[in-house]
């Protein structure tokens, strides 16, 4: 049985590899902030206290582009609700901590972290404190957050544009779920959601990303009917 | 305001990532629901890869040659045979470079 704290190294090391995309996407989310005209303070708040890439920058961008605070609210909302669904699988693991653990936990679920998570608790069925390891994931990536915004904030956008790093977001996320290619069901429910982000894609609120995965359930539930 | 905004922001987001881990019993949902959730990360991850390839800065549909597509499609062969995060994401990256530093200038 592994320790609490083999586990926790071991989710740091799993997420790990994301930080090709996380450091240089915290960089920018902290650059873009101070270009915008916000207060350093402010725009590092947004990683404290939102803590989600891409909605603390769609959020900033909205506010500075004159958007009502209704509105930027709305969408860190609409982009941050997948969190819910992380929440419902992963509260199969958490099931047994105290209510204030869970409050606690609660705060470090991002996507990475829950993707290397749920994939390391399935093949490992008998663990006794799954937590540590969500843990491990949650706190490593919200540290490598927080540094890459600070940076960003005083250092300015110093990756080179050109390098084009933004790319380096989808291939992470393409990392996590390369591996259920195998399993014909899954590839299924990707198509959905991928072909339903490209039609969504214009939805207000950038809802698109909460809008594919809905239809995508939707429609796995219909497959496992169907196979029934 | 900003600061409210940001707070309000932050105890939305916070919710959003509590609500289903402290808040609902999972004795609440069905066999079929928890079925789907295994559905997960096939139904949300799609979601942010598919525009993040197609479509450019701007938000319009990049063309069939865009380095992106290609960069994209190594990743995916050599993830699925690696089964390892890392090589799946610098051979995607290496290509992209190559192509848009070696072939495109």
């Amino acid at each position: 049985m592994l320790s609490k704290s083999r586990l926790f190294f071991k989710g740091t090391a799993a997420v790990l590899p994301h930080m090709l995309s996380v450091i240089p996407f915290g960089i920018i989310t902290g650059a873009i902030g101070v270009e915008l005209g916000f207060d350093p303070i402010l725009v590092y708040a947004t990683s404290l206290i939102i803590f989600g890439g891409a909605s603390q920058i769609i959020f900033m961008q909205l506010l500075s582009g004159g958007a009502s605070s209704l509105v930027a609210i709305t969408s860190v909302g609409v982009i941050n609700s997948r969190h819910l669904l992380y929440g419902a699988v992963l509260s199969e693991y958490l099931e047994k901590l105290s209510f204030i653990k869970k409050l606690f936990i609660s705060y470090f679920i991002v996507d990475q972290g829950f993707a290397e998570s749920n994939k390391y608790i399935k093949q490992n069925k008998n663990l006794s404190n799954p937590h540590y390891y969500i843990l491990g994931t949650g706190v490593t990536l919200w540290f490598c957050w927080q540094l890459s915004t600070i940076s960003g904030i005083i250092l300015g956008s110093f990756i080179p544009e050109d390098l084009g790093l933004k790319f380096a977001i989808p291939l992470t996320f393409l990392a996590i779920i390369v591996n259920d290619l195998r399993k014909l069901d899954h590839v299924f429910v990707m198509l959905v959601s991928g072909f339903a982000s490209l039609i969504l894609f214009d939805a207000p609120f950038k809802s698109y990303i909460i809008l594919s995965p809905i239809v995508a359930l939707i429609a796995a539930f219909i497959m496992l009917r169907l196979k029934k | 305001m900003t600061w409210l905004s940001i707070i309000i922001s932050g105890i939305v987001t916070y919710f959003s990532r509590m609500a289903m881990i402290a808040l609902i019993d999972r004795d609440m949902l069905s066999s079929k629901v928890k079925e789907v959730l295994n559905y997960v990360p096939a139904a949300v991850f799609p979601a942010i890869i598919f525009p993040g390839v197609f479509f450019n800065d701007f938000g319009s549909l990049v063309e069939i040659t865009d380095p992106k597509i290609y960069g994209a499609i190594v990743a995916l062969v050599v993830g699925f045979y690696s089964r390892n995060v890392i090589s799946t994401i610098v051979s995607g990256l290496l290509s992209y470079w190559f192509i848009i530093f070696l072939i495109l200038k």
